[in-house]
């Protein structure tokens, strides 16, 4: 009998740096079989929603009475979809590449079984969800921004102030998606998992701030503050601030200490109920 | 001894509070061939999932290979395979993925991966299965490329749960093979399992375990012996009043070396005797004999013996 070959006696951080490594491996390379669906997933929702309200709506006669520009004073509500759509298909990214499959994994095929036993500590399992769930959220906004700048009969007004901004907005909301997804999917009962959409995730869009700024809402105080709790405000108006910065935004630095406190809230919520799962 | 346990408890908590384990001691040398036998429910694989660091336990300790589970739970899975009751084959990727990822998770290069799952696909007649999905597999395939990738990472331990659930007897017979086949190349196995058949041919010892505790453990062999009897005869009567008076009886004849009522009838243990069944018979036609069945003794009868019930109660 021999040992494993590479490392009879690999310290416990190289040890679990390959496998986590390892699981990452295999979530890209189904992922790799998946691109098509993966990239559908990813388009149609803010394709169809860019077509039928910028493009559609604005070549009606008479469109001007249901055209949402109209009411945003001079703002093409194309600039206003643009972070706002982003934000959506970061959230969606996670809810689809986290929560989904677990309630698959902790539910009829019990796969969870066999990756909880590799050697490495159990959270780090959760941590490799989320951060595979990431990825795809960057990957997701990517794709969304050449369709919310070409779409639109007006193209949007964007206007990057500060790279190290945006990528840290872009990686934070993207950690939080998949930190929302493993809270989301540990949280449901397997069963019950197709009521996410309209219990969750239809409420957090609407009410994150993505089709509307939040600087807006002053009319409607109650609105404007109740959002506060909604981790999607964040990431909608995290992108309105730097990329179409012309639109009122909250201040960046609140910005990102929510993203923050959010992205720890729902990794510690996440990672207790995988535990809570996973073990007996 | 590679698997120790020591004073292990377990009970869950809730409305209905149940103790899976109560007070477990065992110890497993290296190479042994190990089972646990007992009814569904009797804490086996509570047992095994504390084990296999899949749970947690209420009370005392498990060491695999010098660890503790519960202390180090990573470093103990390396020295863990685990093979569940269901199905935990990864779904989205082939029988030759699933075993190559394996041991991507547990330290090998990407060469030395594809080398050891080449030589597992083999080693189990999988080779030309290499590019199936797990959905496409029968149980009994699938059980084996579980049994492949659980040894993938060449653990020390491997923890079979009732194997042979839901297998077809062919299955189970090429499942033993490959179990024992494992023996041969050192990786010590603990299983669990309600077949006494399969924990007497499979096992060099065996635990019968009852209500989360072990009501005796020993070789197959001297379990058996320990009934004290080669025979078991079964009798199912009409009267059952009569049953006290008919104990009686047979406990007078030679060869027998206990008896016991039973609901419908009477359960007699024996030397291997001449002339005893046409005795038995004699004895038991006045009260309306309905039914007779004689087997050697095993493991089952040594269960019964201890607790009064069969195995698939």
């Amino acid at each position: 009998m021999t040992q494993n070959p590479s490392a009879p006696h690999p310290s416990a951080f190289t040890q679990y740096l390959r496998a986590f490594t390892g699981l990452l491996q295999r979530d890209l390379y189904v992922l790799r079989r998946e691109l098509f669906p993966f990239a559908v997933r990813v388009c149609m929702n803010p394709l169809l929603f860019l077509f039928v309200f910028t493009y559609v709506i604005p070549h009606m006669s008479g469109g001007a009475a249901m055209n949402p520009t109209a009411a945003l004073a001079g703002t093409s509500f194309s600039t206003v979809l643009l972070p706002g759509l982003m934000a959506v298909a970061i959230m969606f990214s996670g809810i689809a590449a986290v929560a989904l499959p677990l309630a698959q994994e902790f539910g009829v095929t019990r796969e969870i079984d066999d990756r909880v036993m590799c050697p490495l500590p159990v959270p780090a399992v959760a941590i490799e969800k989320i951060c595979f769930s990431a990825m795809q959220s960057v990957v997701a906004a990517a794709i969304v921004y050449p369709l919310a700048y070409y779409v639109p009969a007006t193209p949007p007004t964007t206007h990057v102030t500060s790279w190290p901004f945006l990528i840290a907005v872009v990686v934070l909301a993207s950690l939080t998606a998949g930190a929302l997804g493993l809270t989301i999917g540990t949280t449901v009962k397997p069963q019950q998992i197709g009521l996410i959409f309209g219990v969750v995730v239809i409420p957090i869009t609407f009410l994150g701030c993505v089709y509307y700024p939040w600087a807006k809402l002053g009319a409607i105080p109650a609105m404007k503050y109740g959002v506060l709790i909604n981790p999607i405000v964040y990431m909608s108006e995290g992108l309105r601030a730097s990329l179409t910065p012309s639109l009122d935004h909250m201040p960046p630095s609140m910005i990102l200490l929510m993203l923050c406190l959010f992205l720890a809230l729902l990794t510690w919520l996440g990672i207790r109920g995988f535990l809570r799962r996973v073990i007996g | 001894m590679i698997v120790e346990i020591q004073g292990l408890r377990k009970v869950y908590e809730g409305k209905q509070r149940v103790v899976a384990v109560d007070g477990i001691d065992l110890a497993v040398a290296e190479g042994e061939l190990y089972g646990l036998l007992g009814p569904n429910g009797a804490g086996k694989t509570t047992t095994i999932s504390i084990a296999t660091t899949r749970a947690l336990p209420t009370a005392g300790t498990v060491r695999i290979a010098g660890m503790d589970v519960v202390a180090s739970p990573a470093q103990a899975r390396c020295a863990i395979g685990v093979v569940p009751q269901y199905n935990t084959l990864d779904r989205a990727c082939t029988v030759f993925e699933n075993i190559h990822f394996h041991c991507r998770y547990f330290g090998f290069s990407s060469a030395e991966a594809t080398v050891r799952t080449r030589q597992l696909l083999e080693q189990f007649h999988l080779t030309e299965r290499g590019t199936a999905y797990p959905t496409q597999l029968s149980g009994g395939l699938a059980q084996r490329v579980q049994i492949a990738r659980a040894i993938a990472h060449r653990p020390k331990v491997l923890f079979l749960d009732e194997p042979s659930a839901g297998l077809d007897p062919q299955s189970r017979l090429a499942m033993w093979e490959a179990v024992r086949g494992l023996r041969q190349e050192g990786i010590t196995v603990v299983l669990t399992t309600h077949y006494m058949e399969e924990a007497d041919s499979l096992c060099g010892r065996v635990a019968i375990i009852d209500h989360g505790r072990i009501l005796v453990e020993d070789t197959p062999e001297a379990l058996k012996a320990s009934i004290g009897a080669q025979r078991v005869y079964r009798l199912d009567l009409h009267q059952c009043e009569a049953i006290p008076t008919l104990v009686e009886r047979l406990r007078a004849l030679t060869g027998v070396t206990a008896v016991e009522a039973t609901e419908s009838g009477a359960r007699i243990y024996a030397h291997n005797a001449d002339g005893l069944l046409s005795e038995v018979l004699q004895a038991a036609s006045p009260y309306g004999l309905r039914d007779l069945t004689i087997a050697e003794t095993t493991l089952e009868s040594v269960f019964i013996r201890l607790t009064g019930r069969d195995l698939r109660e």
